[in-house]
């Protein structure tokens, strides 16, 4: 039962995702959909769909002001509450999900749903649904010590973002916070599938992450497709590329998601 | 001039647990920056001579502080004064606010503003600083605030501004303000966000609260020039995000408490805070965060935030800033609602007793004066901040009237 898991197995899980991928010579995928979108229904169909080709999948739980977020995800967020993807919905959903799949789930959402259900009790209830670690966009590490705490206590990963427009010294605290994995956002911007060139700051970022942690380094926002994945999986040396937008797109279009996912996969897959 | 310095915030930006900084992290870089920027800007002797010469020649400061006799009588009871922030260039408390912000992005080397807007005073306010110091301006606006506020559009675009359209979430400030949030996101190394009120990552309550105290540092030497003492009884003013309330607040609140006067932001109650159409932050809403700060706020019990409801587009915001919310823990302030229909009559109140005709957002707190002048008696003296003036919002006013009185013909 994931439920009873050690303490230490979740980020230890995400470890061994990224691990493998690399063993395999590949950057974990990462693809990113939101829960509840388009119909709690659809998304269950969906994400197992993409679980098949994930290394680690991020969920987005629904927020109503997702400021971190382009017009593609906040959108979908909209849609998913207007469908009642409630917090506790969004367990269930998981929950679903987990009896599927053992693979690495992570959740994404803002400060203001974790700390209205209480940051313990949403921590108690995530890991009940199954759930290995939590990514809070709009949280720094030094702005909520406590919330380190309960996580760890938990058993939850918790991974917070490096920005290009981070300092040496931000770099620094971010990653000394990070469990499981960093997140290095690609573009000072929010998310959404961009033009290809807006990805050429990443390499930098990801060499000045390495200088300050050995845990997996994955980049998001604006890879889109095949191209894009191998920029930051052979471009950037990436350990992990998170697809949301794209993916989030593809489900609206009624685009052939399968497809669209074992593109990326091989766009993951590192050049000798 | 000099800025002010209070005790609070903290080092981390806090007001006891309100306040902090949660934004995205590419944005700690720039608010780390700024709030360099803005302690270096405040202990420069040049830029507090550019910006108070501006107060003083373009914005017309001070501004009056006007013995309302015909209310006084009508309210029967404490004298009360009008702190005439309506007066301003531009026709309200925001232009204090705007020039301040507006003269740091030139110091840090900026070229490019953003704003976001509700009533458009702040929009107003942005534009027109951004087209006296030569800088381009972008300013969002919710769909429903551009239908409410066609006026002060077409002021800002006159101004050089280009207005961008929210439609996303409630199409109110609330988005427009996320939407400024993920354009300074993208654009963050060559673009200065100004923020209109009292909300946001820190530093932006504090440094905001310093360029509005000017309100209440004035009232203090009028009120001693015309009273004979620099402190009133009470001092009242409504509330948004809290900017213009802060601003006369802020240079009492820090006094001793028995030297104290009784500091009252009056909230939009909108339709009343049972009916759930409101935007009463402290009265109707709980501890959460938004835009980048712990704050009073309206949000369902999983975090989402609900739309907030008033009259007036200025006061239509879900939270209310961190320094009130302290306030208002500590018992230093308190925060009262005052609905829709009351402020309406209250701005006919103004209009008629003394010619002066209010914005929506002032009016609510002059419908607090009355009853306030009222309960402390003769021989006290109230004052209130009148925040801005009624141009703008007169179209909407002469609509919802006629609606009352279609209702009243209907009855
Ligand atoms: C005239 C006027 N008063 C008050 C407000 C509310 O803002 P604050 O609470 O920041 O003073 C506004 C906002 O647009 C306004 O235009």
């Amino acid at each position: 039962m994931t439920g009873t898991l050690p303490a230490t197995t979740r980020a230890g899980r995400l470890q061994a995702a990224f691990q493998q991928a690399a063993a395999q010579g590949r950057a974990a995928f990462i693809p990113f959909m939101t829960a509840g979108y388009p119909t709690p229904e659809r998304f269950h169909e969906v994400a197992l769909q993409l679980l098949e080709h994930a290394d680690v999948m991020e969920i987005g739980l629904p927020y109503s002001d997702p400021l971190g977020d382009g017009p593609t995800i906040q959108r979908a967020s909209e849609v998913a509450l207007e469908g009642g993807t409630s917090t506790r919905r969004t367990f269930e959903l998981i929950r679903g999900l987990r009896a599927h799949s053992d693979k690495p789930l992570v959740i994404m959402t803002y400060v203001n749903p974790v700390y209205a259900v209480g940051p313990r009790e949403f921590m108690r209830l995530a890991v009940e649904a199954g759930v290995d670690g939590l990514i809070l966009p709009d949280l720094p590490p030094d702005e909520d010590l406590d919330i380190r705490a309960l996580a760890e206590e938990a058993g939850l990963a918790l991974t917070f973002l490096i920005a290009p427009t981070s300092t040496l010294e931000r770099v620094r605290i971010v990653t000394a916070a990070c469990t499981g994995f960093v997140y290095a956002v690609s573009v000072t911007g929010v998310t959404g599938a961009r033009e290809g060139g807006a990805l050429g700051e990443v390499p930098a970022l990801v060499a000045l992450a390495r200088q300050y942690t050995d845990l997996p380094v994955a980049v998001g926002f604006g890879v889109k497709d095949e191209a894009t994945a191998r920029m930051v999986a052979s471009g950037a040396g990436a350990d992990g590329v998170v697809v949301g937008s794209a993916l989030v797109n593809a489900v609206a279009e009624g685009a052939d998601l399968g497809a669209l996912a074992r593109d990326i996969l091989k766009g993951c897959q590192k050049e000798a | 001039m000099n800025l002010p310095t209070y005790p609070l915030p903290d080092e981390r930006g806090r007001y006891g647990v309100f306040g902090g900084r949660y934004v995205p992290e590419t944005l700690i870089p720039a608010l780390d920056e700024l709030k360099a920027a803005y302690a270096s800007a405040k202990a420069d002797p040049a830029f507090l001579e550019q910006y108070s010469t501006l107060l003083r020649e373009y914005v017309g400061r001070p501004s009056l502080l006007y013995f309302a006799e015909n209310l006084t009588r009508h309210a029967g009871g404490a004298k009360i004064y009008l702190k005439r922030e309506d007066l301003n260039h531009t026709g309200a408390h925001k232009i204090n606010n705007c020039l301040g912000q507006a003269l740091l992005a030139v110091r840090m080397g900026k070229k490019r503003v953003v704003a976001e807007t509700g009533a458009g005073q702040h929009g107003v306010a942005s534009a027109t600083a951004a087209a006296l110091l030569g800088l381009e301006c972008v300013v969002y606006m919710g769909a429903e605030d551009i239908r409410r506020q066609a006026l002060n559009v077409f002021r800002m675009r006159l101004l050089g501004a280009e207005v961008r359209e929210v439609t996303s979430g409630t199409a109110t400030l609330k988005d427009a303000t996320n939407e400024a949030i993920r354009d300074w996101v993208t654009n963050v190394r060559g673009t200065f966000y100004i923020l209109g009120s009292v909300v946001g990552p820190h530093p932006y309550p504090a440094m905001v609260r310093d360029f509005q105290s000017v309100i209440g540092e004035e009232t203090k030497w009028q009120l001693e020039a015309l009273e004979g003492r620099p402190v009133p009884d009470a001092i009242i003013a409504c509330v948004g995000g809290g900017s213009n309330a802060i601003g006369i607040f802020a240079p009492f609140a820090y006094l001793p408490e028995n030297e104290r006067p009784r500091l009252i932001g009056t909230e939009a109650a909108g339709q009343g805070v049972e009916s759930g159409f409101h935007a009463a932050s402290v009265a109707g809403g709980k501890v959460g965060v938004l835009h980048g700060s712990m704050m009073y706020l309206l949000h369902d019990d999983e975090g989402q935030i609900q739309a907030a409801h008033s009259i007036s587009a200025g006061l239509d915001y879900p939270g209310i800033g961190p320094e009130h919310c302290y306030y208002s823990d500590r018992g230093v302030a308190e925060y009262l609602p005052v609905t829709d229909a009351q402020a309406l009559s209250a701005l006919q109140l103004l209009a008629r007793t003394e010619g002066i005709l209010p914005a929506l957002e002032s009016a609510h707190a002059i419908h607090q004066a009355v009853i306030t002048a009222r309960e402390l008696g003769e021989g006290k003296v109230v004052v209130v901040n009148l925040s801005g003036r009624g141009d703008k919002d007169v179209a909407e006013v002469m609509r919802l009237m006629d609606k009352v009185e279609a209702a009243e013909v209907r009855a």
